[in-house]
């Protein structure tokens, strides 16, 4: 419990190290539950989805709007950049704190690349005449997927925001905390997006 | 830059005498309120205690001030709606503004009235009765309080500026659909109730953990206060239910903002998904106000009775399963969809199984109150009337769970009879009991009794006066939202008699008023700590409780713990000595949240009239504010020794003084 | 027509058998007495009997019980009675008027206020007693310096009481499920009504802010009002061109949301002639309240007359007409001689999702 902070509440003693740990451990503790709230967004958003899906209305199917070469390529930039932050996890419990930046960065930079081929997908469907006043099924596919490419980006700012710290702090109890938190949220936006892989895609193409 | 308007009168609400009074009086109460903060150079104190703080006692307070003045707001509403519907052919309000009216009346009544009051009591008791500091998360906890303060606010604005919605509460497309609702005031409903729900969610996550995590030693599960079990099973149903009405929110947003189809009656929209998502929040919610009273009425009837709560795990098991049975009963607002008699029975016989713990919980406060000894005080008066009152209501309520039998009743005044006798008679009358009950301990002074009595009698016989003749009103043939209806009816004497009811509760209310306000000119200061000879760790400190709340950490050992302390002392027993005092870790204030929430309602403003100069900015600003949170390294400090000693000290001064 | 006080007038007159109504009234009450002396009497001694488990003081107990019988009883006609007669009065107004609902002139209406009958009368059986069990505990235990009673201030668990109380609503709830249950598939209301006569097909669609009822068989149109005869059953088929509704006629059954892109069912019958009130309950923008209707059963012979008479209007309902109706305003009564033929499918035809987006126009 010494080991913390370079915090002007040290010279209180050492009793506040411990309270510290406390902090940081409970607002792991509240993540993983705000994590369950994000679940059932995510599952209200499916649900959604799979009501309005046949709901074309003249507009395009699933089948002819999904371009699977694209969507695999995404999928495996994700499923890396999930490994890359546990990579990062890894070297933060080693103590390596430029290994811990540069994994972050290597993550950063796949997720970047995620949402960039996301983004240039829409345009395309856009292009297409397919937007998401078009039917029912794609606005329920735009908005899912959509939520998930917006907590991707989300997820890349916060990153940045981390690396500052991690640069300027280095790996302490607070900034350990908050590395665990992000890559826990990455772990979580893949799951995610493995459901989206398989109800959207697979299950529009087949 | 303007986009949308026209002329002034697009902006400003125009034309009606009684809103441009409101507009009127607002603006003059403005000018009153930055003038008296400029006189008496109070900005900084409102900025340094008030707007800034993260203690949870102060937000509680807040929460509680809010929800008072949205109880005045809808409570207006209520009597307009009934001056209108006291005489058949009545001309008072025309069809526009009364669907206006019962619309704001229901929004605020249920999400600006009863859940901030509900927060703001959580805020104010749950740390104390589990020997915390503060909650959880304390920047969160100011956060979801301007969430929901400006949330409200935006709802509210929405009377004087763009109009008010008029679709109903619950807001049905395709009533709601750009194609029959073009105005703003669907957009202010989406983004006020948005901006708040997520203020809620925050809630419900902050004191989740604070109840699991940070529970004084020795505090079990099956140790904690009845009413903080409530609050517990009230934060996981808002879990599970507030993430549902966030997303079917945003899906009508996008509806009316980007022309998507999610519940549009063409290409491909499905406005039936609507009422089931809205009913899968809609229905727990109605639970989640009414669980905490719950446990209000468990604390208030073992205080004043002065016998432990009888059947503990009973009522803890009964709380529980009420919670879960809350997410499987919401097609029972929707039997006459049509679904089908499989849908329907199922449906029918899940609701009255929630009756079963209810009616539990009833034995158990009355067998609470049998072999004590009653104290009739003001909290205990609401909680005794609160329980015929439910009976009847939750008796109406598995007369409406009964499938075949709602085609009749759907819809009616008697529909109407029945919500409002559960929710006046549940949530009302049990936060009132809370109010009253802790009062104390939020101010350092009680209510003035007596005038809390006429209040209570004005309240309850003006409940029945005004509710009892709906149900009648409602079997024959009186559907609810009605603006008008013909002399020939004949539903003209039972409505004014529901009317004069509707006034005495107003009157109720004023009795309230005059109560708050003579109580504080004639304050009489309670030194003890523990006015009402109370049972739980909340009593065991000054009132107000100090900054830090505990100045160290109690040990539990029972579930009425401070009884069983008092009676250990009576006995002349020793009690362990107290560990030394060290100093206690605090959180700062922060400007932060307050900020942030300015920058929400700045966007949902944004949004409501397509203004993206000013929604993108608020956007941006928004994200600055969660960033420079994270960037916040030093917001925490330590309250030294002494001066924990100093505060412990003039306490037990005053407490002395006058023992 | 009822009059401006019609709703009071049956109170002192309501009962049918006159003269005896007021002695019946203390019947009841008298039952209701006894019922709460029973149960208050029963929890005294089965609370007491687990503290003095022998035998001596068991029928010391029940001398206790016969002593507390009388005391309550005194004081149940002193402060309950007068009580009850208030809450015996609303009931009663309540019971034996002409409300709609409670005055079905239908089988369906009938079997769903025999419904409501069941269902009251079985929760009434607890809440009754409750109440006054509640009244009678807040007054024998309240805090006075010379109250006598029992105080037992720890005394917080009875494994016998709570399974009794877990108990009477299981059983209660259990029984008003069966009854829903079954009720639930009887009543359901696109089953057909069993009749020795064919049903009268009516198709209703739901407008801003108007009722249209199309006659198929018959090939005329009305607007707000409608015309069915006496004694056979009606099938109605429900759709809207507008925000969602509901079809109600209360004196004839319960009622079903009229729903764009889909037609529900809803087989109602009228047992004897009259004017039944009918309105939309569901609501749907600015002049819902205009949505009402008046249904006129008559015998067979004066509705093949009505239907006769409304063939000899001059109006048709063509297309363009319907598009009219349509938009949002409110309508007086109107009566067309014919209508386009497949109006209704048409109508729901529109909503229905799978078909190109175009077609809808915008």
């Amino acid at each position: 419990m010494a080991n913390s902070v370079s915090h002007k509440a040290e010279q209180h003693g050492h009793d506040h190290g411990h309270h510290h740990h406390d902090l940081e451990s409970l607002k792991t503790f509240g993540f993983w539950i705000f994590l369950m709230t994000d679940v059932i967004i995510f599952g209200t958003l499916f649900a959604v989805y799979a009501v309005l899906r046949n709901n074309t209305a003249g507009g395009p199917t699933p089948e002819e709007l999904f371009k699977m070469p694209g969507v695999i390529a995404e999928t495996f930039i994700l499923l890396t950049s999930s490994f890359t932050s546990g990579l990062a996890v890894l070297a933060m419990h080693a103590g390596k704190r430029n290994q811990l930046i540069g994994w972050l960065a290597v993550t950063f930079v796949l997720g970047a690349a995620f949402i960039t081929l996301e983004v240039t997908e829409f345009i395309d469907m856009v292009h297409e005449g397919a937007t998401i006043a078009t039917s029912g099924f794609l606005s329920g596919f735009f908005t899912l997927v959509g939520t998930h490419g917006l907590h991707v980006s989300i997820g890349l700012i916060w990153m940045i925001g981390l690396m500052i710290q991690l640069r300027r702090r280095g790996i302490t109890n607070v900034t350990k905390r908050k590395v665990e938190v992000l890559s826990l949220y990455w772990h979580f936006l893949d799951v995610v997006w493995i459901f989206v892989l398989t109800v959207v895609y697979l299950m529009g193409v087949m | 830059m303007w986009g949308n308007l026209e002329s002034f009168s697009d902006f400003f609400v125009t034309g009606d005498p009684m809103i441009l009074g409101a507009q009127v009086s607002i603006a003059l109460a403005m000018i009153a309120i930055v003038f008296v903060l400029t006189v008496f150079k109070k900005w900084g104190w409102l900025w340094r205690e008030w707007l800034t703080t993260v203690d949870h006692k102060r937000v509680g307070i807040m929460y509680i001030i809010a929800s008072i003045l949205m109880l005045f707001r809808g409570g207006v509403d209520a009597l307009l709606m009934r001056l209108q519907l006291a005489m058949p052919d009545s001309e008072f309000l025309h069809a526009e503004h009364y669907n206006q009216i019962f619309t704001t009346h229901g929004v605020i009544m249920i999400l600006f009235m009863a859940m901030p009051l509900m927060f703001g009591l959580f805020n104010i008791a749950v740390p104390l009765q589990i020997g915390a500091r503060d909650v959880a998360y304390p920047f969160l906890n100011a956060l979801s309080f301007w969430l929901f303060f400006f949330g409200a606010m935006l709802f509210n604005v929405s009377f004087i500026i763009g109009g008010s919605p008029d679709a109903g509460w619950l807001a049905y497309p395709p009533l709601s659909e750009l194609s029959h609702s073009a105005g703003v005031g669907q957009n202010f409903y989406i983004w006020g109730i948005q901006i708040s729900g997520i203020g809620s969610l925050a809630t419900g996550i902050n004191f989740v953990v604070t109840i699991l995590k940070m529970r004084a030693p020795g505090m079990k599960l099956m140790k904690m206060p009845m009413f903080t079990w409530s609050v517990l099973s009230s934060c996981l149903m808002i879990l599970f239910a507030f993430p549902i009405l966030t997303v079917t929110l945003a899906l009508l947003f996008l509806d009316r903002y980007l022309g998507a189809h999610f519940f549009t009656l063409d290409a491909g929209g499905n406005p039936m998904m609507y009422i089931n998502l809205i009913w899968m929040w809609g229905h727990p919610e109605v639970y989640i106000v009414v669980v905490p009273a719950f446990g209000i009425f468990s604390e208030v009837v073992a205080t004043f009775s002065r016998k432990k709560l009888f059947g503990y795990s009973s009522m803890v098991f009964a709380m529980i399963s009420i919670a879960v049975m809350s997410f499987f009963t919401w097609a029972h607002h929707f039997f006459t969809m049509g679904s089908g008699a499989d849908v329907n029975a199922f449906f029918a016989v899940s609701t009255m199984i929630i009756a079963i713990p209810t009616g539990v919980k009833i034995f158990n406060w009355l067998f609470t109150m049998f072999r004590g000894r009653i104290r009739f005080t003001t909290p205990m008066l609401w909680t005794i009337a609160f329980i015929p009152c439910f009976i009847v209501g939750g008796m109406t309520g598995v007369m409406l769970s009964v499938a075949p039998a709602d085609f009749q009743f759907h819809n009616s005044y008697f529909l109407i009879a029945h919500f409002h006798q559960v929710l006046i008679g549940g949530v009302a009358f049990g936060y009132f009991a809370g109010l009253y009950y802790w009062w104390p301990k939020m101010f350092g002074f009680a209510l003035h009794e007596g005038l809390g009595k006429w209040a209570f009698w004005f309240w309850n016989i003006g409940f029945y006066v005004c509710f009892m003749p709906q149900y009648f009103l409602g079997l024959d043939g009186m559907t609810r939202r009605l603006y008008t209806y013909d002399f020939d009816m004949g539903w003209g004497p039972l409505n004014m008699v529901s009317t004069v009811g509707g006034f005495l509760m107003g009157i109720g209310f004023l009795f309230q008023v005059w109560q708050i306000a003579h109580s504080i000119k004639f304050h009489k200061r309670d030194t003890t700590g523990d006015h009402w000879d109370g049972r739980t760790l909340e009593w065991s400190i000054p009132s107000p409780a100090p900054l830090y709340n505990f100045a160290t950490d109690p040990q539990v050992q029972d579930v009425d713990d401070w009884w069983e302390t008092k009676q250990k002392l009576a006995k002349g027993e020793k009690l362990p000595p107290k560990p030394a005092l060290a100093p206690i870790h605090m959180p700062k204030n922060s400007a932060i949240p307050f900020i942030m929430s300015i920058c929400w309602f700045g966007a949902g403003f944004g949004f409501v009239w397509d203004w993206l100069w000013m929604a993108i900015p608020s956007v941006i600003g928004i994200a600055a504010c969660m960033i420079a949170r994270s960037f916040t390294y030093d917001d925490d400090y330590y309250i030294p020794v002494d001066e924990i000693k100093r505060t412990e000290e003039a306490a037990a001064a005053l407490k002395g003084a006058t023992v | 027509m009822r009059n401006w006080f019609g709703q009071w007038q049956f109170h002192p007159m309501s009962c049918q058998s006159g003269e005896n109504c007021f002695t019946e009234k203390r019947i009841k009450i008298d039952v209701f007495a006894n019922w709460g002396v029973k149960l208050a009497a029963f929890c005294y001694v089965g609370l007491t009997e687990k503290n003095n488990s022998d035998k001596t003081s068991r029928t010391e107990a029940f001398g206790r019980m016969r002593e507390m019988k009388t005391i309550m009883r005194r004081k149940l006609t002193k402060y309950a009675a007068p009580l009850l007669i208030m809450l015996m009065m609303v009931m009663l107004s309540g019971c034996s008027t002409d409300m709609m609902v409670l005055d079905p002139k239908g089988p369906v209406g009938s079997d769903q206020r025999d419904l409501i009958y069941i269902v009251t009368i079985l929760c009434a059986i607890v809440m009754v007693p409750v109440i006054l069990l509640t009244a009678w505990i807040v007054w024998r235990y309240r805090d006075t310096k010379d109250n006598k009673s029992k105080y037992m201030p720890t005394w917080s668990h009875s494994a016998l009481a709570e399974t009794i109380w877990w108990g009477i609503p299981i059983i209660i709830i259990g029984v008003i499920a069966v009854f829903t249950v079954k009720y639930t598939y009887a009543l359901e209301p696109s089953k057909p009504l069993e009749s020795d006569k064919e049903p009268l097909v009516i198709e209703a669609t739901s407008l801003d802010w108007k009722w249209l009822f199309t006659y198929p068989e018959q090939n005329i149109a009305t607007v707000n009002y409608l015309y069915i005869p006496e004694d056979r059953p009606v099938e109605f088929h429900l759709t809207s061109d507008a925000p969602m509704n509901s079809f109600w006629i209360p004196q004839l059954g319960g009622q079903i949301y009229t729903m764009s892109g889909m037609s529900m069912k809803l087989n109602l019958q009228a047992d004897e002639p009259g004017v039944y009130y009918g309105s939309g309950a569901n609501f749907s923008g600015e002049h819902f309240a205009d949505m009402r209707f008046e249904v006129t059963a008559t015998s067979e012979d004066e509705f093949t007359k009505w239907v006769d008479s409304i063939k000899a209007v001059p109006d048709a309902l063509t297309l363009e007409g319907y598009e009219k109706l349509a938009e949002p305003a409110s309508s007086p009564v109107q009566s067309f001689n014919s209508f386009p033929e497949g109006l209704y499918d048409k109508i729901v035809n529109k909503y229905v999702i799978d078909k190109p987006a175009h077609q809808h126009g915008e």
